[in-house]
């Protein structure tokens, strides 16, 4: 059994239009997604293509105006708001992505701790605090006096506690030195190693298949494929949906060759396929229907074409 | 820290006392320039049996008759020996007038600035917490109504009401008509300014209510908010501990550079209430031309304000660690 098991999962936003008129937006639809103990599981995509929504709306943070429907299994149990509630900060933890989720008049080491900490976890931060390197002196600086390598361990280290089960790191190496990517991601990979399910959300795929088991990819608000790192290698021929392909081929190292076109806005109403203006090989069948995933090679995917 | 406080103070002196001398400067040209005749002032009613030569006289001891120059020296020689000189109308020195003056409008301002510091912060709290319901759109609307009314007319409004209609509040004055000045009690002083102050302070709660709910929200919608959140802090303790500062901080500023407001309120306020303070006496001192008090009023309000600047200046340095610290790491 999966700890963490996202079904059919939709989001949508109820957004004023013209004047008072409403709109309901949906910016997510049908996702699916499971990850067990132990696991490393990156959710890769460009920008809006929905992935931090997706963080929040298992964190439960999404704002007031957001509906979701569609279902969050947490250790074979529906995770609602009373179980968010026991969860948030304690078994479930997000690792945010930048310095401006700290508060700025706090001081680092004050803010680290929150009400569900007992003398346990107050050691245990202590404990962080020196496996990360982290002078004692760190704890009594404020925010915005920290480094980039220094937020980034800090940030790590609200998350790092014995008691998390499951870490959603939300872009936690944008603009870092590469030897700080490398040090956050032996992080990710020791805590995973230690029992942790990671959820590891970033734009940064060479990031993501260093240390992820699996790598699902996002393109407007919907996964479209999800495959063992090891596919993403030479051509990119192991991988099954032609988006996924074109992405890895994107990258200067594997060709560097763009395709055209943009990712479509969510919430436009499309008809089939969401891809298929962009594809290749689509054909009249995918602009009518919207492709259910198959299971393919030990991957998932949508896509009609895949092999 | 003491090296820096040093540093801050003597910066603001200097500042202040070129200020006081440009205030003075430019109020005594004023002064000089206005068509109000002190003399014509001063003999009011007897102007029938007031000749000219007399009026020569009394414009002569005054020292009127000397040119613009020659008597703002005289008068600035004199008040920095510490001799704030004579008012005319009341015939007592300036010094004295301020100072029992003082205390009636200390006590008033003192009395409407908590009161609007305290309700106009809550209410911005409660408003921004609960936005978009009733009670926010009721203290918004309450706000924008009260910002934009003067201050006189909510005194007069109030004097209606509580005054003449229900009669529970004295209608003016700083205490009892009629009483003599030993038997006057606290709770004397106390009715007499209630009335005024609620005035001063109903005007003043609407920039502080606005500012700190625009503040609030911005607060609640900040991505350290967020985080707070999805670390399983709510409701009291994540206002509490995360919010409650980062809005105090520009609230507790922004009540002392309104200083000024508040005395400008008092002068409106006092003249409508007829209350002794140092806002009816500038009144008084403008309208009848009377030099040396109208100079030492506006040289005392000056500090007043800049004592209120300075220290809203002074708070944000000191509490917000941002500020604070990189000042420290420049030196």
């Amino acid at each position: 059994m999966p700890l963490l098991e996202v079904q059919q999962l939709s989001i949508a936003f109820q957004q004023y239009t013209k004047g008072s008129r409403q709109q309901m937006v949906t910016v997510m639809e049908e996702l699916d997604l499971a990850i067990n103990e132990g696991e490393i599981v990156a959710v890769v995509g460009a920008s809006g293509s929905g992935k931090s929504l997706l963080a929040h709306a298992i964190m439960g943070i999404l704002p007031a105006n957001a509906y979701i429907s569609g279902s969050i299994r947490y250790n074979g149990e529906q995770l609602d708001e009373a179980k968010l509630k026991s969860l948030r900060g304690s078994e479930i933890a997000l690792v945010p992505q930048s310095v401006s989720y700290l508060n700025p008049l706090i001081r680092v080491g004050k803010q680290l701790q929150t009400n569900k900490d007992s003398i346990e976890q107050h050691s245990e931060r202590k404990g962080l605090f020196e496996r990360f390197r982290l002078g004692e002196h760190v704890a009594r600086l404020f925010p915005f006096q920290l480094s980039g390598g220094m937020a980034r361990k800090v940030l790590v280290s609200t998350a790092a506690l014995s008691r998390t089960r499951l870490i959603i790191a939300d872009e936690p190496t944008p603009g870092m030195h590469p030897d700080d990517v490398a040090e956050a991601l032996k992080q990710f990979k020791q805590l995973a190693a230690e029992g942790c399910a990671v959820l590891l959300i970033t734009h940064d795929i060479e990031a993501a298949i260093r240390i992820a088991d699996k790598v699902a990819v996002c393109y407007a608000g919907s996964i479209i494929e999800i495959a063992p790192a090891s596919d993403f290698s030479g051509a990119g021929n192991e991988l099954r949906h032609p988006y996924s392909q074109a992405l890895w081929r994107a990258l200067p190292q594997n060709g560097f060759i763009p395709i055209s076109g943009t990712q479509p806005s969510m919430g436009l109403g499309l008809q089939g396929c969401l891809f298929a203006d962009r594809c290749n090989r689509a054909v009249d069948a995918c602009k009518v229907s919207r492709q259910e995933s198959r299971q393919i090679r030990s991957g998932i995917v949508r896509c009609m074409h895949a092999t | 820290m003491l090296q820096r406080l040093a540093v801050f103070t003597g910066k603001k002196i200097i500042r202040l006392f070129l200020l006081l001398a440009t205030v003075s400067i430019i109020t005594f040209a004023l002064v000089a320039m206005s068509p109000i005749d002190p003399v014509q002032s001063y003999i009011g009613a007897d102007v029938m049996r007031v000749g000219t030569e007399q009026r020569a006289e009394i414009a002569a001891y005054w020292g009127l008759d000397k040119p613009f120059a020659e008597r703002f020296i005289k008068w600035a020689g004199a008040m920095l020996q510490g001799d704030m000189g004579t008012s005319m109308i009341y015939r007592e020195s300036v010094t004295k007038i301020i100072a029992e003056r003082f205390i009636h409008s200390a006590l008033l301002m003192a009395f409407a600035w908590s009161l609007s510091g305290v309700i106009g912060f809550a209410a911005g709290v409660v408003a921004a917490l609960k936005r978009g319901s009733w009670i926010d759109r009721a203290i918004t609307s309450y706000c924008y109504t009260l910002a934009s009314t003067p201050a006189f007319w909510v005194g007069l409004l109030l004097m209606m009401v509580f005054a003449v209609w229900l009669g529970w509040l004295p209608i003016g004055l700083g205490v009892p008509a009629g009483m003599l000045a030993g038997t006057v009690t606290a709770a004397d002083y106390i009715k007499h300014m209630i009335l005024p102050g609620v005035t001063l302070s109903v005007v003043g709660i609407a920039p502080i209510a606005l500012h700190t709910r625009q503040k609030l929200i911005e607060v609640m919608d900040s991505d350290y908010i967020l985080f707070a959140r999805a670390r399983g802090e709510s409701g009291a303790s994540l206002f509490f501990r995360h919010a409650l500062r980062n809005i105090a901080l520009p609230a507790i500023t922004l009540q002392f550079a309104s200083f000024g407001e508040l005395f400008g309120g008092a002068v409106l306020a006092e003249q409508v209430f007829s209350y002794p303070g140092l806002g009816q006496a500038t009144v008084e001192a403008g309208l009848r031309g009377d030099v040396p008090l109208l100079m030492g009023l506006v040289l005392c309000s000056t500090l007043f304000v800049f004592t209120g600047n300075a220290l809203a200046d002074f708070f944000y340095q000191m509490v917000d660690p941002r500020l604070r610290l990189q000042k420290e790491a420049q030196r």
